[in-house]
């Protein structure tokens, strides 16, 4: 084969990727469409009041704005309060038995469709629930009522808690075993492990993790709809909903959405600050012997598991248990049951397949940005803009589409279109989150070879990318699937009760007092949601490919 | 327009000049036709740069790099007369060894009948025969350059450049790697171009080698009279010699 020679076409410059610009333009356009739209429907609208501002003077609003911080900020404190000694207590005990499952229902908790959840806590906590029950048979007092703020912030730390006991014990496995080591030397107790070596690791993500959940409570709009029970206990997204659907009042509504991006920009822009999330290890997890895992801190622990049990185990175990208990048959019988199961299908299909999409589209174009072209600030600011939907919340956003296509008088007809999309652009943070690192790392080992070889285009994203990304893939679009799947927020604007999604119809049915069929269809949807993210992680993710050393 | 042929012309970088942040590099450097040239010198020295610039992962800012009378610089890096092994992630992990191989002849995987004949006989010069079907994860550090080395074959191009290939491969490995890097070289006429930090592996199949540091070809000549001066002190601080330590080899 020596000496061969190879016949080449006329040299071309070394420019590949001309089109980089293109799949992140296309993605942009399109949020800018949608997010641009909604807001000058809103401002548009806000134009026509008198002064809006004098709004701000209304003792009922500010009451309300007060409620949205007040609220968002004592369920960051109490999530991140429990988060760490909980993190700490599974640290400390790597094999207790039940660890697993216990981790396994943190998990849960974040992908649980809100309404399932509560539904849940309800059982639990509310009037008549679990924990009453054992109060009343011991003789005791019942505990203070669920619905207005207790009820809203043991939701709130029911969905972060979890979440921040995660990235906790994360940070805390980063620990190098050699920091363990030198605690057994110098003969360290609880306390000093905490200030000198856990305290350090943790504050970084402390910060991060708590504007994130802050912005998560300040936005949540499922479980103040539900839990909060009437004008004390409202905040702006719950505000605006029944100002445009119950009091049919659209000055107020616009009022209240404007203040709202106001309000979730400046707190994104603090969140903006402390995105640095630093990288978190997914290496092997080390075991380490820390000097205070003996009997000492067993009671500490022990306590801390048991808030962990009752606060998120028991709430999905009811779940499981009043399901059981209900009219199985008869509800899975019903046929309003499948179209609402068909429904919820097509929006979080669409809402999911839309958003992956468009996150890897985004990111092609971030990544050139960032690693072939050095402007990491560029980059940096176009998965800024993906994110958008920070600022506009997604019920505020599907307000401005409401405005908007009301003028038009077709909000009911494409009411589940507007679902999906609004849906789409709210799970396109989490996709961004995920596929970013991955997509950078495939560039980065394969770039020079891939040039090497011509591989571009269509033969690189079938031969490189695709395969080396199913792992991350399968997990954003299960992701955003089972986040769509599980909404209820947007649907609730925009149904009109005809064609409801699964969620909607679940809130229906509590709202009508049809518990036990209600706690069917609460186990239903919880298990179609998880097995929906399950397949699909399983399915495109598979065992993925194994590492290149 | 067609490629000069294995062994036939030389490749020459004439001031080529590159700058990255307020590091730079220039080189000057004829190398070639056919024959193996060590690039030895300091991390940072500016060596991985040199093969960046030839195989075009690089643009310089001026200067010129021609193989005989081609000018490669309007070429992009898959048209360039060369092939590359790099130090890792040579391999698409999820890819056959095989379509590893045959990925480097078409990049849509399409293959002629007698494309495949090809990557057989590559597979098999490599010592690889019978693996076709393995993936890169089934296989050896040693197995997996192996399988990259046949790509560089198939792929045909006069000019091979290698990156600290065989790092972290045992002794005895690496020095039948290089045995078979040699074999190859002579057998195809390439004209080989590798960078390594090891002195013995210049010694071992580099007739010449060339002293990379800061950023400039100091020395270049035959790899013993080189390896045995004294009389630069930057080869000296490099090697060790100061410290009145032995070359390993010598």
């Amino acid at each position: 084969m020596a000496g061969r020679d190879l016949a080449l076409t006329l040299p071309h410059p070394p420019t590949a990727h001309r089109g980089w610009w293109v799949p992140g333009a296309l993605v942009l356009a399109v949020i800018a469409l949608v997010l641009g739209g909604s807001a000058s429907a809103l401002l548009g609208a806000a134009s026509h009041i008198q002064n809006p501002l004098a709004l701000l003077g209304d003792a009922y609003l500010r009451r309300i704005i007060q409620f949205t911080l007040w609220q968002a900020a004592l369920s960051t404190l109490l999530s991140l309060a429990l988060a760490v000694p909980i993190a700490r207590a599974l640290h400390r005990r790597p094999a207790f038995p039940g660890r697993q499952l216990l981790l396994y229902c943190f998990s849960l908790a974040f992908i649980l469709p809100a309404i399932v959840a509560i539904f849940g806590i309800v059982a639990v906590h509310g009037r008549s629930g679990w924990v009453n029950q054992l109060l009343e048979w011991a003789g005791l007092p019942a505990a203070w009522p669920l619905y207005g703020l207790p009820g809203i912030l043991i939701a709130h730390v029911f969905f972060n808690m979890p979440l921040a006991a995660r990235i906790f014990l994360q940070r805390l496995e980063s620990i190098p075993p050699e920091s363990w080591q030198l605690a057994n030397q110098l003969g360290f107790t609880s306390r000093d492990c905490f200030r000198l070596i856990e305290w350090p690791v943790l504050r970084a993500s402390l910060t991060t993790t708590g504007a994130m959940i802050f912005l998560l409570c300040a936005t949540s709009f499922a479980v103040v709809l539900t839990l909060g029970g009437g004008p004390r206990a409202t905040t702006l997204e719950v505000a605006i909903y029944q100002a445009l659907r119950l009091d049919f009042d659209i000055p107020r509504a616009v009022a209240l959405a404007v203040l709202q991006i106001v309000l979730t920009g400046g707190l994104s822009l603090v969140a903006l600050r402390f995105h640095h999330l630093p990288a978190t290890s997914a290496g092997i997890r080390r075991l380490v012997r820390r000097p205070d895992a003996g009997s000492g801190t067993v009671i500490m622990d022990m306590a801390a598991l048991a808030v962990a049990v009752l606060l998120v185990v028991l709430p999905l175990a009811s779940v499981v248990i009043s399901g059981l208990q209900g009219p199985i048959l008869v509800s899975l019988m019903d046929p309003a049951l499948w179209r609402a199961t068909t429904t919820s299908l097509a929006v979080a299909g669409s809402a999911g397949a839309g958003a992956t999409a468009a996150g890897f589209l985004l990111l092609l174009t971030s990544r050139h940005l960032a690693l072939r072209l050095k402007q990491g600030r560029a980059a940096l600011a176009l998965e800024f803009a993906g994110s958008g939907i920070l600022v506009i919340p997604p019920f505020t956003l599907a307000a401005g589409l409401f405005l908007l296509l009301r003028a038009h008088a077709i909000a009911f007809d494409i009411a589940l279109p507007a679902v999906a999309l609004t849906n789409a652009l709210a799970a396109l943070p989490f996709v961004l989150r995920i596929l970013s690192q991955p997509m950078r790392e495939v560039a980065e080992r394969y770039d020079r070879l891939s040039a090497s070889l011509g591989l571009a285009g269509w033969n690189r994203l079938r031969f490189l990318e695709l395969p080396l990304l199913r792992r991350p893939v399968g997990l954003a679009l299960a992701l955003s699937i089972a986040l769509s799947f599980g909404d209820l927020g947007v649907i609730a604007l925009f149904g009109s009760g005809d064609n409801p999604t699964l969620p909607m119809l679940l809130y229906q049915r509590l709202g009508a007092y049809q518990f036990r069929g209600a706690a069917v269809t609460a186990l239903f949807l919880a298990l179609l949601s998880l097995g929906l993210f399950a397949a699909i992680e399983r399915g495109i993710g598979g065992r993925g490919p194994e590492k290149d050393r | 327009m067609t490629l000069p042929a294995a062994g036939t012309a030389a490749l020459m970088l004439e001031d080529v000049r590159f700058s990255w942040g307020g590091w730079q590099v220039s080189f000057d450097l004829t190398v070639g036709p056919g024959g193996i040239t060590a690039i030895i010198g300091p991390s940072g020295a500016g060596k991985s740069t040199l093969l960046a610039l030839v195989a075009g992962f690089e643009q310089p800012a001026s200067g010129s790099i021609r193989l005989g009378t081609l000018d490669l610089l309007p070429l992009s890096p898959a048209r360039r007369p060369v092939t590359t092994l790099f130090q890792e992630h040579n391999l698409f992990p999820h890819l056959t060894v095989s379509a590893n191989v045959a990925i480097g002849l078409a990049p849509n995987l399409k293959l002629s009948a007698d494309q495949k004949r090809t990557v057989s006989e590559a597979l098999a010069a490599v010592g690889l025969a019978g693996m076709e079907k393995r993936l890169p994860s089934a296989l050896s550090g040693g197995q997996r350059q192996r399988v990259a080395l046949a790509r560089c074959l198939v792929r045909r191009r006069p000019l091979l450049l290698l990156d600290e290939p065989f790092n972290g491969l045992d002794p005895a490995l690496r020095l039948h790697m290089l045995d078979l890097v040699a074999e190859i070289s002579r057998e195809h006429g390439l004209t080989v171009l590798m960078v390594s930090h090891e002195p013995q592996d210049a010694l071992r199949i580099a007739v010449n080698t060339c002293f990379v540091a800061e950023g400039k070809v100091l020395l270049h000549g035959p790899t013993a009279a080189l390896l045995a001066r004294r009389d630069v002190p930057a080869l000296g601080a490099y090697l060790g010699h100061e410290q009145g330590q032995h070359m390993p080899g010598q």
